[in-house]
């Protein structure tokens, strides 16, 4: 025997109906799910360290590994398999190719709501110039 | 009355016997390999670890001209160094990797009543000394700071977290404490992009240009003194030119009896 069971029920109904709002607000209201970012590529993508795969998945290990080898070992250059060597630098080598921090960086950081903190003391050289 | 021979070992001596026995076991290995020929990694020079080691020469007796600050602008603007020269803040914040001193406060303790008189009235430029054996290093929590097998002391900005026990162990001032965001001292476009800044809550001092020695260039002060005050080289290499200046002036270097082995020297 449950005293009041049509208010407990018809809350408890309520209260899961807004909970899994996320699940159904798109598909009710038609509104879609928001555009995936449009990434502006650098005109020569072939010259990018790693295949564009790896980089999407990984970008982040591959910037902590240079961090890691360049602070603490003291090993500036990047052994690219074009056989042209480069710095391992954030600023100076990513930023070189790509269109900048906002243009390239953002896009997606910002779809995603992650907020790396890089530019902390990072710069984008084009933004300096 | 006392045991009978014949009888063999009674309890008392066989709990010493075997203590003894269990001391000898457990303790001789100790011992010899204490005894054992070898030397501390961290006290050992640099050639035993295997490295350069770099070292600054400041030339003393002709003086900076007065008001030049070309070190120090040469350095801050290579590093992204802040400035917030309010002289009339009183809470005065001040970032300084290379910097004029008086030569009193630069060499406390070699005070005399007669010296020379232009030592009293001598600045002299101060920077980091990356020491060969560097107390901020020991202090360093986090291993945010630590020595390279060169002899620098190195910094890894991403590392620390801002506990100031590098600048409680410094005892020359070389380190300074981003109380306030750096970006907030430097112009909009800042003096060299290809550099990272620091950010608020981190220790930053002098690398010796770590930098700019990957690319076999030498350190922005020593490029930037137009009197050729500042020689920098590797001491471990007997035909380098700060060799040669140590072999032929005679040298001081800041606080030498705290035992830290400073590598700027000083002719005076």
């Amino acid at each position: 025997m449950i005293y009041d069971k049509g208010k407990i029920f018809a809350g408890l109904a309520i209260f899961v109906g807004l909970v899994a709002s996320p699940f159904w607000y798109n598909p009710v209201f038609g509104t879609g799910s928001a555009a995936p970012p449009e990434v502006q590529l650098p005109a020569a993508p072939a010259k990018c360290v790693l295949p564009r795969d790896e980089m999407r998945a990984s970008h982040m290990q591959v910037i902590y590994d240079w961090r890691e080898k360049v602070v603490r070992d003291g090993a500036r250059t990047y052994p690219h398999p074009d056989g042209e060597d480069r710095p391992m630098s954030l600023s100076n080598t990513c930023l070189g190719c790509h269109e900048g921090k906002k243009k390239f960086c953002d896009t997606c950081h910002e779809y995603l709501a992650v907020q790396p903190f890089c530019w902390d003391c990072h710069f984008d050289p084009k933004e300096h110039v | 009355m006392g045991t009978d021979e014949g009888k063999g070992m009674d309890r008392r001596g066989f709990l010493k016997l075997a203590g003894l026995g269990a001391l000898g076991a457990a303790g001789l290995p100790a011992g010899w390999s204490l005894l054992q020929p070898g030397e501390a990694l961290a006290s050992a020079p640099a050639a035993a670890r295997g490295g350069k080691r770099w070292a600054m020469v400041v030339d003393m007796r002709k003086g900076c001209p007065d008001d030049c600050r070309k070190c120090t602008t040469a350095c801050h603007q290579e590093h992204n160094v802040p400035s917030f020269a309010d002289e009339t803040d009183p809470k005065r914040h001040e970032i300084k990797w290379i910097w004029k001193t008086a030569y009193h406060s630069a060499f406390p303790g070699n005070e005399q009543q007669f010296a020379r008189e232009d030592l009293e009235h001598k600045e002299t430029v101060v920077l980091c000394n990356h020491c060969e054996h560097p107390p901020c290093v020991k202090v360093c929590p986090t291993q945010a700071t630590y020595q390279r097998p060169d002899g620098i002391v190195m910094m890894d900005f991403h590392r620390c977290i801002g506990c100031r026990f590098c600048m409680a162990g410094c005892p020359y001032g070389a380190r300074s404490f981003n109380w306030r965001n750096p970006r907030a001292g430097l112009p909009a476009k800042v003096p060299n992009p290809a550099y990272p800044t620091r950010m608020m809550g981190v220790v930053e001092k002098c690398t010796f240009c770590s930098e700019r020695l990957d690319k076999n260039l030498q350190p922005a002060c020593v490029e930037a003194c137009t009197e050729k005050l500042l020689a920098f080289g590797d001491l471990q290499d007997a035909a380098a030119p700060v060799r040669a200046l140590l072999k032929e002036h005679f040298t001081i270097r800041r606080k030498p009896n705290l035992g830290t082995q400073p590598q700027v020297y000083f002719i005076i």
